[in-house]
């Protein structure tokens, strides 16, 4: 299984880009993944709660999108979508096509991100109220 | 999402590393010379022995050399040392797949411009190494007939990064009453198209096809630019 190591470049990409934000705290991480990248959901989400316990964001959420495949179908003239990754034809006309246009991403698309000085103020109102 | 959370655009991909690496080697690999295959397959496919047999028949007119991926021993990197060609052993350790770095690590002390083809033997996996690019220029994927008809509909991933398609051991096809129009219909199915050749590395069988495929795509890539 690669989806441990997939989690942990996951992880390193949202710490570069928090440095890069001035420290800031990473509440979730959303990311595209399309059928053909080889990497399963349900295994990432698994490999990401460890992933997650030896970085800095022990909180944060793993939201994953995942996508379709879409080919370029020379009987139609237009792009679609196949029946599937085991039967890869057109669902409009039926005709084998190999020409994938999408269907490979291993991406991240957004973070949930707040910054350190607001989560600083949240969580000594947290310890106060906590006191109480 | 409380109220001092944001959502920012982030467009990165995840293997951005391995792409970067995988790319650099995909530009020395041409500006060397060298053309560089690769073979996944699962575990007992043939993948060893298809190696071998290739490296003996192109070293009488070629400079060939092999890295052979395996997680813990050295004996495919050993029995590939009977070729008498340069061969080098990454152990991969508890990692399932290669990497490009371990390609660039492994190559430091070879000098490849002294190559015409260097096969790369990925760890025996139809699964992981789907997803890492290698920088290379060929990628064949094997599965052997005592595996079965449907194995290309099982693992419809590795056949779609693949270039080529070999079902190896044809040799065993009759006795283990191997359904060749069935195993050409699965490929057919994930990847329209595809390559496809049968062969069997212990008979000779189907190698000369093999060879003659391996010499034109060799040709054709050195009239072109890498991707």
């Amino acid at each position: 299984m690669h989806e441990l190591s997939i989690a942990l470049s996951i992880i390193d990409i949202a710490v570069e880009e928090s440095e890069r934000r001035g420290g800031a705290i990473v509440h979730a991480i959303h990311i595209k993944l399309g059928p053909l990248s080889g990497v399963v959901k349900e295994a990432l989400s698994s490999a990401y709660l460890l992933a997650r316990e030896s970085s800095p964001f022990r909180d944060s959420r793993l939201v994953i999108e995942e996508t379709s495949i879409i080919v370029h179908c020379a009987a139609c003239q237009a792009e679609g979508r196949v029946e599937s990754m085991q039967l890869m034809c057109c669902s409009q006309c039926g005709a084998p096509t190999a020409d994938v246009i999408r269907g490979r991403e291993l991406e991240i698309t957004a973070m949930e991100i707040e910054d350190p000085s607001t989560a600083s103020n949240q969580s000594a109102l947290n310890t106060v109220v906590s006191h109480e | 999402m409380n109220s001092q959370t944001r959502m920012v655009e982030v467009r990165t991909k995840i293997l951005k590393d391995n792409d970067a690496v995988a790319r650099k080697l995909r530009q020395r690999f041409h500006d060397s010379g060298v053309f560089v295959v690769s073979l996944v397959s699962s575990p007992g496919s043939g993948k060893t022995m298809f190696l071998e047999k290739t490296l003996l028949a192109l070293r009488e007119k070629y400079r060939v050399a092999a890295l052979v991926g395996d997680l813990a021993t050295d004996n495919d990197a050993r029995r590939l040392a009977r070729a008498e060609v340069p061969v080098k052993q990454i152990s991969t350790g508890t990692v399932c797949h290669l990497e490009a770095q371990m390609i660039e690590n492994s190559l430091s002390e070879w000098n490849i411009d002294q190559l015409d083809f260097l096969f790369i033997e990925n760890v025996g996996n139809l699964v992981c190494p789907a997803t890492y690019d290698l920088g290379e220029d060929l990628r064949l994927v094997l599965f052997s007939v005592t595996e079965g008809e449907d194995k290309p509909r099982k693992y419809p991933t590795i056949f779609n990064t693949a270039d080529i398609a070999v079902i190896s051991k044809m040799d065993l096809a009759e006795a283990v009453e191997f359904d060749l129009p069935a195993a050409r219909a699965s490929i057919e199915a994930v990847r329209p198209a595809m390559q496809t050749i049968e062969l069997s590395a212990k008979t000779g069988a189907g190698m000369e096809v093999w060879f003659q495929l391996l010499q034109s795509r060799q040709s054709e890539s050195r009239q072109s630019v890498p991707q």
